[in-house]
C-alpha cells in the first residue's frame, strides 16, 4: 500500500554526514550532566550496598554513622518515611520492582539497603561505611546450574513468547547432516561512562530532576507514582546522557529513594551511583545457556532451526533474556522453534542491554551457522546464503525492504572474504601469528514506539522544533535537527531544536533503535503541518504569488514555498507570514506506525559483519585486527554519526566476545569484579581496522522518512563473527563468551 | 582542621580552603570551585574520564587528594579553548566525530593533549591507541578518537614548524 | 574513607619523625588514594612525600649502574633515555603497566610497595577461591594468595635492584627480591616507620641491555594487569650466553626467580630447547590453586618467548604496544 505512504521530502539536509550539533559543548566541557548540577543548598546522597545475596540485615551503626562529622541523615528501612506507591509494582510499561528501603530483605548484592544524607560527599561516603551492617545470610545461588529451569510464561516485556512454524521434528528427522550444539553467555552489566545519578528538588508537591532518562515522560510518570502527585508536576531534565544502553529507560530504586530524602529535608539531593554500585539495582543482561539443533539436507538447505534457551532473572521480577528470538526471523528453515526457559537467582532483576536477545542469541546462532557450514563443507557466507529468506520465516510476510544480500557481497567484497580457506588453521601473518576469517548475520527489528513534536516557524524565517527527544550519544540532537529542517524547507543553521525537557512534547523512548525513526516522523508531521498551513495562507492571500493555488500541493524549500512541479511560482516564508500579520506559525505532529503496516510487512534492519583476528599460537591472546560490517537500516539520516554508532555496536560486539562477564563470590554471592579493572571493555588499543559500509536501502513501508534504526544492529553479528574467526584462526570451538586466553590454551 | 591551598586553575590563581583532607581534586572541581567540565566514571583510576593536566602531565583528578597540590597548576577542559578558539584537538574530535555520548570526552581530549606533549606517539595510530588506553570510551568512538589525535598531532605540529619557520 | 590527619614535611627527617603507628607515606597516591576509598586501607595519618628534596633524581653511575629517587615517576623514568638505554626491559615493563596518567603521577617507591589486587576484597572477607582466580599466585604461595601486581618489580628483580631506606634506626640497603618477601604478618620487610629513598640498579644490569625483554600477557591489549609475564635478560659472549636472568610476573607473591633456571642457560648456545628446559625449571615448584592450572602452562610460554625475545635483541626503539605479544607493528588498514 504504497499510496498511503507519504513520499519522502528529500531535502538537502538529511544525507548529510553533519558534525555533531552539541560537539563544541561537548568538547570544551560545556555539556550539562546530571551530576553536574549543584544547586544551592545540596545535599549529598550515598547509599549502602549489601555484600550479602540472600537473608536480612540484622544491625546497623547508625549511632556511629549519625555522629560521623557532616552527616545529616541516616534512613534504613527502621525510619524511612513513606511513599505512595507500592515498591512491588510497576507503574510503567519499562519499570521493575525497586528496592527503596521498604524492608530488611536482601535479594541480591548490591541492593540498597540504607541511605546515607551529607553536607558533603566525602561526610556522606564515610557515614554509609560506619553504618557495618550485620547480616543473618543464607545460601545462595548466582549460577545458571544453581536453578531448576522451568517455561516461561509469555506476557510482554520481559517475558518472551516462543515460537513453532512447521514440523520441527519432521525438520530433524528429514536431515542429511545436524549439529547439537549448546552455547553459554555470561552476565554483562551496561558500565555507561556516566553512572546513573539524580539530582531531585521539590517546591510544594512539584518535583524537578536533574536525571540521565531515554523515556522522558514516561519517566515523569513512574516517579509522579510512587510520591502520589499527577505525572504534570514531575520536571525531568535530561539534556544528555552519557551513554544508556537500556538502563537509562528503567526508573531504578536509588532514584526514587533520593527523590524520598529531598521530600524529607527539604533540600535538594543529590545522589550518584559509584562505579561498584552500577553492577547493582541497574539491571543487566543475563547469563544464558542455549541450545541449538540443526538439520541440512544433501543442498545444504536447512530443515531444522531449533532454539532453546535458558535465562537467569532475579526471585523477585521476570526479565528473561528474549535470545531464542535471534532465530525466528532471519533464515528459511523447513522448520523453525524457538523456546525460551527461565531460571531464578539471587541476583538483581535484569534488563534490556543492547540488543537485548539478539546480542545473546545470535552469538549462538551465528556461531552454530559456521559450525554447521564447516560441516557440511560449505563456506560460511555461501551456506547463509543458500538459506536466505526471501520472506520472513514462518510466516511468508514479506519484507518491507531487505538488502542484506548486498550487505553479505559489498561486505565481503571489501573484507576481501573471496580466498578464505574452508578449513581451520591455514592462515599465519607475517609475524607468525594465527589468522582467522568468520563472518555473521545481523538482524534486528525495527519498531516505532509513540512520539509528538512541535514546529513553530517565527516570522523571521527560522524555526524552533521541539520534543523530548533524549541523546545518549546517538546524535538526536542533530539528525532530529535534519529531518526536522528537510520538513520545513530550512538550511540547518535556521532550525533550532530544543530537547531533552519533559515539558516539551513526549519524544518517546530514546530505546529498541526506534528513536529516530519515531521522533523523526513526529517531527516531520509537524513540520509538514506548518508547511501545510503556510500554503493555505499563501493560497488564500491575493497578494501571494501563490494564490488560487488551493489544490497544488506545496513544496517548501530553502525557505520558500513552491508549488510542486512548478518552480516559477514561490515566495518566501517571510513575505507569507509578514503580510499574514507576523505571527508565528505553529504545527504539530506524531510519529507512530500504523498498525496494519506491522501486520502487512515484516520489517528489519540487517547486516553482516566479517572479522579478522590474530592470536600468539603459543600465548594465546587474542585482537580483532579487522572488522567489516556492511548493513542496510533503510535511509540513514546522519552517515557520519549512524556510521559512530555502528562501529561503536561492533566493538560491543568484540567486548561480548572476548570481555565482558561478571564473576560472583559463591559464598556471599557478590559479583567480585564489579570495577573497570576487574570488568574488561576494550580499551582504544584493541580497536583497529574498524570499516562499515551503509548499504543503500529504500523502505516505503516501515515509516514516512524510511528510517529504520542503527543503534543495535552493531553487536548482533560481530560476537558470532569474531567466535567464529577464532575457530578459524585456531580450529578450536569455543562455546562460551567471553573467550578467554585460558580456553584456548585448554581447548 | 583547614587547609589552604593556591592553585593555578586554567591560567588564574585561586586561594582555597579545604576544610577535609578526603577530598580528591576531582570533587574539588566539581563539587567545590564549580567546575563540573571534568566527569567521574570510575573515582578509582580505571576509566580516565577525569584527566585533568597538573603541572602540564596527564592525571587522574579522582586519585590526587586536593590537599596535597598546593602551588600546582592544573588545566581543566574548561580551560582549553582560547576563548571562542578551539584547541586543535577539540576541533578534531569533533570533525572525527570523537564521541557519541560526551562523557568520557573531556579526560579523552586532556588525555590527547597530554599525550601529544608527551610525545610518545607522533601521528602513528598504534601508538597512539596504545596512549590513549587509559580512557575508556563505551560508546567506543575509538576509531574517532585515533584519528582526532592523530589529525591533531599533524596540525599542530605544522603549527609548530611553521612558527619556527 | 576515614578522616585522617596530614602531614606535608620538606624534610626526610622531619617526614621520619612523623612518622607513628596508623601513619602511611603518601607518593603518587594512584595505589594508597584508591585503597583508602575502598575502606582496604585506613590510615590515621597521611604523610605526603612530595615535598620532600632529592627524591626525583636519577642518577647514571659512571660504572654504568643507576640510582632512582623514590619519588621519580613511572613515566619519568621509563623516558630518561639514557636509563632506558642501559636498562631497556625495566622501561619497557613500566611503559606495559596501567595507563599513561597512572604512569605519570605513580612513583618508584609506590610502584614497588602497592598492593596486591586482592587487598580491595579481602578485607569484606570473601574467599578468593570462590571468585575470580586468575590473580592467584601459583608459586611460592601457602593457599590462595594474590600475585605481586608489579610489572615494574619484574625487571627490577631479575637484575638485582636494590632499594635504599631510611628509617627509626638509620638507613639500610634492602635486596628489592628480599623487600618483597611477605611473611605471614607483613606485606614487605619494610619496619614500620621506615621510608624508601632511591632505588639502585648495579652496574651488572646494563651488561644486558642488548639482549633485554619484558613480555606480558593480558586479558585485553592494554590497561590491564599480567595474567602472566617474564622479564628475559641475557648477555652474549660470542654465540654462547654468558649470563641469563629470568624473573616471571603475576605467579607469586613476589617477583619470581629460580638461580637453577638462570644457571643451566649459563655456556649454552640460545635455542628452543634450552629456553623450555629454563622455563621448567623456573615453575619447577608451581601449584595449581583452584582452576588456575593453565596459569602454569602460560608461565612457562610466556618464559619461553620472553627469552626467545631477548635472544634476538633490544630493539632500538620500544615497540608501539611494549610488553605486548603483538609488538610487532601491526598492519593499518583503518588509518592507511
Amino acid at each position: 500500500m504504497p499510496d498511503t505512504v507519504q513520499p519522502i521530502r528529500f531535502g538537502s539536509n538529511s544525507g548529510q554526514p553533519v558534525s555533531r550539533r552539541d560537539g563544541i559543548a561537548k568538547v570544551t566541557g560545556a555539556a550539562t550532566f546530571s551530576a553536574d548540577n549543584s544547586p544551592a543548598n545540596l545535599l549529598h546522597a550515598v547509599y549502602l550496598p549489601a555484600t550479602i545475596a540472600r537473608g536480612r540485615v540484622t544491625h546497623f551503626d547508625t549511632a556511629a554513622a549519625q555522629a560521623h562529622p557532616g552527616v545529616t541523615h541516616v534512613i534504613t528501612p527502621a525510619n524511612r518515611p513513606d511513599v505512595q506507591g507500592d515498591p512491588e509494582a510497576k507503574p510503567t510499561l519499562f519499570s521493575f520492582r525497586v528496592e527503596i528501603l521498604q524492608d530488611d530483605s536482601v535479594r541480591y548484592a548490591g541492593q540498597p539497603i540504607a541511605l546515607v544524607l551529607g553536607e558533603t560527599l566525602e561526610a556522606a561516603t564515610e557515614g554509609a561505611r560506619l553504618l557495618a551492617p550485620q547480616y543473618a545470610a543464607e545460601p545462595v545461588a548466582t549460577d545458571l546450574d544453581d536453578g531448576a529451569p522451568f517455561d516461561i510464561e509469555p506476557g510482554g516485556f520481559g517475558r518472551p513468547q516462543g515460537m513453532v512454524h512447521g514440523d520441527i521434528d519432521a525438520g530433524h528427522a528429514a536431515a542429511r547432516q545436524a549439529i547439537d550444539v549448546t552455547y553459554e553467555t555470561p552476565a554483562q552489566y551496561h558500565n555507561a561512562m556516566e553512572t546513573h545519578a539524580i539530582v531531585a528538588e521539590w517546591d510544594g508537591d512539584r518535583l524537578t530532576l536533574d536525571v540521565p532518562s531515554q523515556a522522558l515522560n514516561m519517566s515523569c510518570a513512574a516517579y509522579a507514582y510512587f510520591f502520589g502527585i499527577p505525572a504534570e508536576n514531575v520536571t525531568v531534565r535530561s539534556p544528555y546522557l552519557g551513554g544508556g544502553f537500556g538502563s537509562k529507560a528503567i526508573p531504578i530504586g536509588p532514584n526514587i529513594l533520593a527523590i524520598l530524602a529531598a521530600r524529607m529535608t527539604g533540600r535538594p539531593v543529590k545522589l550518584m551511583l559509584t562505579r561498584q554500585q552500577m553492577f547493582g539495582p541497574t539491571g543487566h543482561r543475563p547469563a544464558t545457556r542455549q541450545r541449538l539443533r540443526m538439520g541440512i539436507d544433501a543442498t545444504g538447505a536447512l530443515t531444522a532451526l531449533d532454539h532453546e534457551s535458558l535465562s537467569a532473572s532475579s526471585r523477585f521480577d521476570d526479565f528473561f533474556e528474549p535470545a531464542s528470538n535471534a532465530s525466528q526471523g532471519l533464515y528459511a528453515a523447513g522448520a523453525l522453534r524457538s523456546v525460551h526457559k527461565g531460571v531464578r537467582l539471587d541476583i538483581g532483576t535484569p534488563g534490556p542491554m543492547r540488543a537485548p536477545g539478539e546480542a545473546s542469541g545470535a552469538a549462538a546462532l551465528e556461531c552454530a551457522m559456521d559450525e554447521m557450514a564447516h560441516a557440511a563443507g560449505m563456506d560460511p557466507l555461501e551456506f547463509r546464503l543458500r538459506n536466505y529468506a526471501e520472506t520472513e520465516p514462518g510466516t511468508g510476510k514479506p519484507f518491507s525492504s531487505k538488502a542484506l544480500r548486498d550487505c553479505y557481497l559489498q561486505g565481503a567484497e571489501r573484507f576481501g572474504w573471496d580466498g578464505r580457506p574452508l578449513d581451520p588453521g591455514q592462515m599465519r601473518d607475517e609475524a607468525g601469528l594465527l589468522v582467522g576469517w568468520g563472518m555473521g548475520t545481523a538482524l534486528f527489528p525495527c519498531p516505532m514506539f509513540a512520539a509528538e513534536a512541535r514546529a513553530t516557524l517565527r516570522p523571521d524565517g527560522t524555526a524552533l522544533v521541539e520534543t523530548s527527544a533524549a541523546d545518549m550519544g546517538q546524535g538526536a540532537w542533530t539528525s532530529l535537527a535534519q529531518i526536522a529542517a528537510d520538513s520545513l524547507g530550512l538550511p540547518l543553521d535556521k532550525v533550532a531544536f530544543n530537547a531533552g525537557h519533559s515539558s516539551l512534547p513526549d519524544g518517546g523512548v530514546a530505546g529498541g533503535s526506534g528513536h529516530t525513526a519515531t521522533a523523526g516522523t513526529a517531527l516531520h508531521e509537524a513540520g509538514c503541518d506548518v508547511i501545510r498551513q503556510l500554503g493555505e495562507i499563501a493560497a488564500t492571500d491575493p497578494a501571494s504569488p501563490l494564490h488560487g493555488a488551493g489544490n497544488a500541493r506545496f513544496v517548501a524549500r530553502d525557505g520558500h514555498l513552491f508549488i510542486e512541479g512548478d518552480d516559477s511560482r514561490s515566495e518566501p516564508f517571510t513575505d507569507i507570514l509578514a503580510r499574514a500579520g507576523g505571527a508565528a506559525l505553529t504545527g504539530s505532529g506524531k510519529g507512530v506506525r500504523p498498525p496494519e503496516v506491522g501486520q502487512e510487512f515484516a520489517m528489519s534492519s540487517h547486516g553482516a559483519v566479517f572479522a579478522e583476528v590474530r592470536i600468539d599460537p603459543e600465548l594465546c591472546q587474542m585482537r580483532v585486527t579487522r572488522l567489516v560490517g556492511a548493513f542496510a537500516a533503510g535511509r540513514i539520516i546522519n552517515p557520519k554519526l549512524a556510521e559512530s554508532q555502528l562501529m561503536g555496536g561492533m566493538i560491543w560486539g568484540t567486548s561480548f566476545a572476548l570481555h565482558e562477564k561478571v564473576t560472583h563470590d559463591r559464598t556471599t554471592g557478590r559479583i567480585v569484579n564489579a570495577d573497570l579493572a576487574g570488568y574488561h571493555v576494550p580499551v582504544n588499543a584493541d580497536v583497529l581496522g574498524l570499516e562499515v559500509i551503509t548499504v543503500h536501502e529504500d523502505d516505503l513501508h516501515v515509516n514516512v522518512l524510511g528510517v529504520k534504526g542503527v543503534g543495535e544492529i552493531g553487536i548482533v553479528g560481530t560476537v558470532g563473527a569474531i567466535g567464529n574467526a577464532i575457530w578459524h584462526a585456531t580450529g578450536k570451538r569455543i562455546r562460551r563468551f567471553p573467550i578467554r586466553i585460558e580456553d584456548l590454551l585448554t581447548a | 582542621m583547614s587547609f589552604s591551598l593556591t592553585l593555578t586553575l586554567n591560567g588564574a590563581q585561586r586561594d582555597i580552603v579545604l576544610d577535609d583532607p578526603r577530598v580528591t581534586l576531582l570533587d574539588l572541581l566539581r563539587d567545590r570551585i564549580g567546575l563540573p567540565g571534568t566527569k567521574k566514571g570510575c573515582d578509582r583510576g580505571q576509566c580516565g574520564a577525569c584527566t585533568v593536566l597538573l603541572n602540564g602531565k596527564r592525571v587522574n583528578a579522582c586519585l590526587a587528594l586536593a590537599v596535597t597540590l598546593d602551588g600546582a597548576e592544573i588545566t581543566t577542559i574548561e580551560g582549553l579553548a582560547d576563548g571562542d578558539t578551539l584547541h586543535p584537538v577539540q576541533d578534531a574530535f569533533i570533525e572525527a566525530d570523537g564521541f557519541q555520548c560526551g562523557y568520557c570526552t573531556p579526560g579523552q581530549i586532556m588525555s590527547a593533549v597530554g599525550l601529544i606533549a608527551e610525545g610518545r606517539a607522533g601521528d602513528d595510530p598504534e601508538r597512539i591507541r596504545e596512549g590513549m588506553s587509559g580512557n575508556i570510551c563505551r560508546c567506543a568512538a575509538y576509531h574517532g578518537i585515533t584519528k582526532a589525535v592523530q589529525e591533531a598531532t599533524r596540525r599542530m605540529d605544522a603549527a609548530t614548524k611553521g612558527d619556527a619557520a | 574513607m576515614i578522616p585522617f590527619a596530614f602531614l606535608q614535611p620538606t624534610s626526610v627527617d622531619d617526614a621520619l619523625a612523623a612518622w607513628t603507628p596508623g601513619a602511611a607515606w603518601l607518593g603518587g597516591g594512584t595505589n594508597l588514594v584508591d585503597l583508602m576509598k575502598t575502606g582496604g586501607g585506613q590510615p590515621s595519618l597521611l604523610i605526603d612525600l612530595s615535598r620532600l628534596p632529592g627524591l626525583r633524581d636519577i642518577e647514571m653511575s659512571d660504572d654504568g649502574g643507576a640510582r632512582v629517587g623514590a619519588l621519580v615517576s613511572n613515566a619519568d623514568l621509563a623516558d630518561h633515555p639514557a636509563f632506558a638505554a642501559r636498562f631497556p626491559m625495566v622501561a619497557e615493563a613500566l611503559l606495559a603497566g596501567a595507563s599513561g596518567q597512572i604512569r605519570n603521577a605513580a612513583t618508584v617507591a609506590g610502584n614497588i610497595l602497592q598492593y596486591p589486587r586482592d587487598a580491595f576484597f579481602k578485607h569484606l572477607g570473601e574467599d578468593p577461591l570462590d571468585g575470580d582466580t586468575t590473580s592467584l599466585s601459583i608459586l611460592g604461595a601457602n593457599g590462595p594468595v594474590a600475585v605481586h601486581p608489579s610489572d615494574f618489580c619484574v625487571p627490577l628483580a631479575a637484575l638485582d635492584a636494590v632499594v635504599e631506606v631510611q628509617g627509626p634506626n638509620g638507613p639500610r640497603d634492602i635486596a628489592l627480591a628480599d623487600l618483597l618477601a611477605p611473611t605471614a604478618d607483613t606485606r614487605t620487610a619494610l619496619a614500620p616507620g621506615e621510608l624508601v629513598l632511591a632505588l639502585r640498579l648495579p652496574a651488572e644490569g646494563a651488561t644486558f641491555a642488548g639482549h633485554a625483554r619484558y613480555l606480558k600477557v593480558r586479558d585485553r591489549t592494554s590497561f590491564a594487569f599480567a595474567l602472566t609475564s617474564a622479564a628475559a635478560a641475557l648477555r652474549f659472549d660470542g654465540p654462547r650466553i654468558a649470563e641469563a636472568r629470568l624473573a616471571l610476573g603475576a605467579v607469586a607473591p613476589t617477583p619470581w626467580r629460580v638461580a637453577e633456571a638462570e644457571a643451566l642457560m649459563a655456556g649454552q648456545a640460545p635455542d628452543a630447547d634450552l629456553f623450555e628446559r629454563a622455563a621448567q625449571t623456573a615453575l619447577s615448584g608451581a601449584v595449581a590453586i583452584g582452576d588456575t592450572g593453565w596459569k602454569i602452562e602460560l608461565a612457562r610460554r610466556t618464559a619461553i618467548r620472553a627469552l626467545t625475545l631477548a635472544a634476538a635483541h633490544t630493539p632500538a626503539r620500544l615497540p608501539a604496544l611494549p610488553g605486548s605479544p603483538f609488538a610487532a607493528q601491526a598492519k593499518d588498514h583503518a588509518h592507511a
